[in-house]
């Protein structure tokens, strides 16, 4: 049998992605001797095992010769391949290295590597579900909890990407690596050239999250949130524009007071926005982001989940929680509806308060949000906004077309016309996404008739709806204020792949699994 | 003046010939045979060879010619023809043209291709049929002073009100002058005096503001039909029918479109966003009546060829629309299609050689609309100093014009002066006259 695809070229361009993240392991291993925590030594051994694996695996092959199939191997197992690397700073502080460094985390529950794998796997799909138990100075270092916080800001806007912007060997194929990573359907060229698009939207994403720390932070000194020091206002930065949801804090944002989380919002707001038409608006072009249709719908969409839950909340019933009574109270109905439909729809995963404990209706209107998703090229995950409004246009047409058989009617978005193969496209992933989402509920359904707690049905579909679309927090156990440590091992490496194929947004992943894809 | 006409085909050969009576005509074309018929049927010098080629050009003398008209069947050739008559030549060159983008880019750029004037063909064609679709009843509309004005040709039916009844008793409108009846079973428009009488079946040519027009219509038809159409189906997607879509829906209204060709129609799907488009074939009787064709205001056939047009628009008729327009190249068939029930034939080939006569007349006939087949004109023009009618009452300088000759409506700035006997004309004015055809000449050198 012969292979019809050169995975050489792939693996050594994996190589040298993984040899390049050595340089943002420097971050936390800096904030780690700063703190004298004893997390440098993980770190460091990290910092060697990706120089030298990267290094290994580029003398695989040649990258001069990237083909479409290399280009949909290489990106599914970057992100692969960084997860694992990414694990093992948790898994160096968890058990030591014999005779080198003693376990500075001894009683982590990231000394089990299937935990630690997806913590790190969340992390970089900037899913935020957690399996840390203890989230505390006390059991894990600052520089531990920071790379957890860096992972979700490296893989917001795609690690791909990143490359693309600054490796100049990806300069050619560097289009179609980013189309298979990039979330939604095709992705936006800004300029001629890939590599500067790439970095215009690097530039956009970190220049929005500076500008979020530098608020955070003048909060603090402004005296409206004591606890959001710099650590914690560039922590936050991180996993706000990244759409990732973790938090050095076991409370999430709900340790901070209002003014911090109403400045949160609009943040999580713009991280689920489509980063091409932020750039377009930033560079003077305004007309591009009100005038987008996929852009509206996003507001639209957003305003009446937060409408919705304003209502359910302040109507519902009075609920026993640490931030007060919110039924009958406008500003925090308002204030932790907006919230928590911002961070749901657009995939962040924070929590201002624990919604787990949330009425039954307003449960389930969020449970809906689980699938909405962010806009297409933003840092969102799920199904997007793009997807439901063509689907929603399209089946309006099937409506008309019933009636007038012979009409030919393309749907429009934004005057132009999609051509047809694009709403297969749309309908097959959505297909897709619908049916992995049924199989793995059964299957973590099954699988947890082997843990001692029982699950509910909302329980195991929101644990599965918010690895598969990346959103973190489910309901019940996985709530925003829970973890997934109840699962099995293998229901957890399952939601993995779940996070895994969810960012990659499915089928460039699942094309590795056909016959045709290696030999035909 | 010396005119250099390139390409003998149909529009060539018709602007030939109405200009070789009073103008030196030359005629350019590949086809030896083509050039030989037209030298024995128009009194022109032919020159056969190619119209792009800078020799064939200097044989028939360009850099004497006052005017290049290129209207070759080849629109890009045509533009080719201009920019190379340029290079030699000084004349007013005017190209025709099909597709839109080609006009576009010369109304955006003066002088773009070398062309001093552009005439759309697919364009004017589509223009004639939305007016005809917006006045119920009309058969021909054409718009002048910029629109503040309108020539509109009706043909009087049966139990019109105003059949049997002398022009002096039908005309009832203040803004509104009857110019040229055309009796029944002529094509020569005659002068509309007060006594004339309107029989049934004439064509009445009236010229005034476009609401009384619309006014006037609805007197015609006895109040009956008088909506406005709504419900248009154009049947056939040609750049045509395209292009009536398109105006159609920038008129507000959702045409529907029925065009067979999947590819095609999901290009027209693309193209005019508000109209239905169908893919199917317009002459299947069970699919228009599936599709409520025989509600329809107006069915516009525009299918490409004259015989299937002509098929689509019968059917449509037949299965109950209420009028049918169809688009004729072949100008010999215009009256044969009216003559078996279609109810406006649009011939694109006569609004272009309208269009273009426009140009090659004296220049400051600005407008011109050509009523009937006897070469009988509206024509507007700009009053200037030298005029006959300049600072004087209309009865006084009528008698300077000839015969053949009504004034309909005259413009100053933006109100309609209607012309009586004591109306003074200005200088600046804009004239809308109706003129025989033997008394144009006359009429365009004295206004």
């Amino acid at each position: 049998m012969r292979l019809r695809v050169d995975w050489r070229a792939s693996a050594a361009l994996v190589g040298t992605v993984v040899k390049w993240l050595s340089v943002p392991l420097l971050a936390p291993l800096a904030v780690s001797l700063y703190y004298g925590d004893g997390g440098v030594a993980a770190f460091v051994v990290t910092i060697l095992v990706a120089s030298g694996v990267g290094a290994g695996m580029e003398r695989l092959g040649d990258v001069e010769d990237l083909g479409t199939r290399e280009g949909f191997l290489m990106v599914a197992v970057t992100w692969l391949a960084v997860s694992l690397v990414g694990a093992l700073p948790y898994l160096v502080t968890a058990h030591g290295i014999p005779g080198v460094a003693a376990a500075t985390a001894p009683g982590s529950t990231l000394a089990n590597p299937a935990n630690a794998l997806f913590e790190s796997m969340s992390g970089f799909t900037t899913t935020g579900a957690t399996v840390l138990g203890d989230i505390s100075f006390d059991t894990h270092s600052h520089g531990i909890l920071l790379w957890r916080q860096l992972t979700q800001w490296l893989g917001g806007m795609g690690i791909v990407v990143l490359a693309v912007a600054i490796l100049p060997e990806l300069s050619v194929g560097g289009a179609q690596l980013m189309d298979a990573e990039a979330p939604g359907p095709g992705i936006q060229k800004l300029t001629p050239r890939i590599a500067e698009t790439a970095r215009a939207l690097w530039l956009a994403y970190a220049g929005i999250t500076a500008v979020e720390v530098l608020l955070l932070y003048g909060l603090h000194h402004a005296g409206y949130a004591p606890n959001m020091g710099l650590y914690n206002a560039v922590a936050h930065g991180f996993t706000t524009m990244a759409t990732g949801g973790f938090s050095p804090e076991a409370r999430s944002i709900e340790a901070f007071s209002g003014v911090v989380q109403w400045v949160i919002v609009p943040f999580m707001f713009a991280a689920g926005t489509n980063f091409a038409l932020i750039w377009q608006a930033l560079t003077g072009d305004l007309d591009a982001l009100f005038d987008d249709p996929e852009f509206r719908f996003y507001v639209g969409v957003v305003g009446t989940f937060t409408a919705l839950l304003t209502g359910l909340l302040f109507t519902g019933p009075t609920l026993d929680v640490v931030v007060g009574p919110v039924a009958g109270e406008a500003e925090a109905s308002l204030r932790h509806a907006a919230f928590q439909a911002v961070s749901i729809i657009t995939t962040t995963g924070y929590a201002s308060m624990d919604f787990a404990q949330w009425g039954e209706s307003a449960k389930y209107v969020l449970f809906l949000a689980l699938f909405v998703g962010g806009s297409a090229g933003s840092t969102g995950g799920a199904v997007k906004m793009v997807r439901w409004l063509v689907i929603l246009k399209s089946l309006k047409r099937e409506l008309f077309t019933t009636v007038h058989p012979e009409a030919v009617q393309p749907v429009r978005l934004g005057g132009r016309a999609l051509d047809e193969q694009g709403i297969r496209g749309i309908y097959a992933f959505t297909a897709v996404y619908f049916a992995l989402f049924a199989f793995a509920t059964v299957f973590v359904a099954l699988d947890g008739t082997r843990i001692q707690e029982t699950l509910s049905a909302i329980e195991v579909m929101s644990a599965v709806a918010a690895t598969l679309g990346n959103v973190g927090p489910g309901f019940g156990m996985v709530g925003p204020m829970g973890s997934y440590l109840v699962f099995t091992d293998a229901s957890k490496l399952v939601m993995v792949g779940l996070m895994w194929v969810g960012r990659l947004e499915v089928l460039p992943v699942l094309v590795l699994f056909t016959r045709t894809y290696w030999q035909g | 003046m010396r005119i250099l006409i390139v390409g003998a085909g149909e529009v060539g050969s018709s602007i030939a010939g109405s200009l070789a009576d009073s103008h030196e005509v030359v005629v350019v074309d590949c086809d030896p045979d083509r050039v030989e018929s037209i030298q024995y049927s128009e009194d022109v010098l032919g020159v056969t060879g190619d119209g792009t080629n800078l020799d064939v050009l200097a044989e028939a003398d360009v850099a004497a010619a006052d005017f290049v008209i290129a209207v070759t069947n080849d629109e890009e050739t045509n533009l080719i023809i201009c920019a190379t008559a340029k290079t030699k030549s000084d004349a007013f060159t005017i190209a025709r043209v099909e597709q839109t983008n080609y006009l576009d880019t010369w109304e955006a750029h003066e002088g773009a291709f070398g062309v001093d004037f552009l005439v759309c063909t697919n364009l004017l064609a589509a223009q004639t049929i939305v007016r005809i679709v917006g006045l119920p009843s009309a058969h021909d509309v054409d718009p002048f002073a910029d629109g503040r004005v309108e020539m509109a040709e009706f043909d009087v039916p049966e139990d019109s009100p105003i059949s049997g009844q002398t022009v002096a008793e039908a005309d009832r409108f203040d803004e509104l002058t009857f110019v040229a009846v055309v009796p029944a079973g002529t094509e020569n428009a005659q002068i509309a005096d007060g006594d004339t009488v309107i029989e049934a079946g004439a064509r009445v040519v009236v010229v005034g503001l476009p609401q009384t027009v619309r006014e006037f219509a609805r007197t015609l038809c006895n109040g009956d039909k008088l909506d406005e159409a709504e419900d248009v189906v154009v049947v056939g997607g040609s750049k045509t029918g395209e292009l009536t879509a398109k105006l159609l829906v920038e008129r507000g209204l959702s045409p529907r479109m029925v065009e067979v060709d999947a590819t095609r129609a999901r290009e027209l799907a693309e193209q005019v966003p508000r109209a239905t488009i169908l893919s199917h074939d317009g002459t299947d009787p069970e699919f228009l009546t599936r599709e409520h064709v025989q509600d329809a205001d107006v069915v516009v056939a525009t299918l490409g060829s004259d015989e299937r047009s002509l098929l689509a628009a019968l059917l449509a008729k037949r299965v109950g629309a209420t009028r049918a327009i169809a688009v004729v190249d072949q100008p010999r068939y215009v009256e044969l299609f009216e003559a078996v029930g279609v109810d406006v034939a649009v011939n694109p080939r006569e609004v272009t050689a309208e269009e273009i006569t426009r140009f090659t007349r004296e220049r400051r006939a600005e407008n011109v609309a050509i009523v009937g087949s006897g070469g009988a004109e509206v024509l507007e023009v700009e009053i200037d100093d030298e005029s006959v009618l300049a600072g004087r009452t209309i009865q006084d300088g009528i008698g300077d014009l000839p015969e053949g000759v009504v004034l309909g409506a005259i413009t100053r700035g933006d109100d309609l002066v209607t012309p009586r006997g004591d109306t003074v004309v200005k200088v600046g004015d804009h004239v809308v006259a109706f003129a025989r055809a033997d008394a144009i000449e006359e009429v365009t050198s004295k206004l």
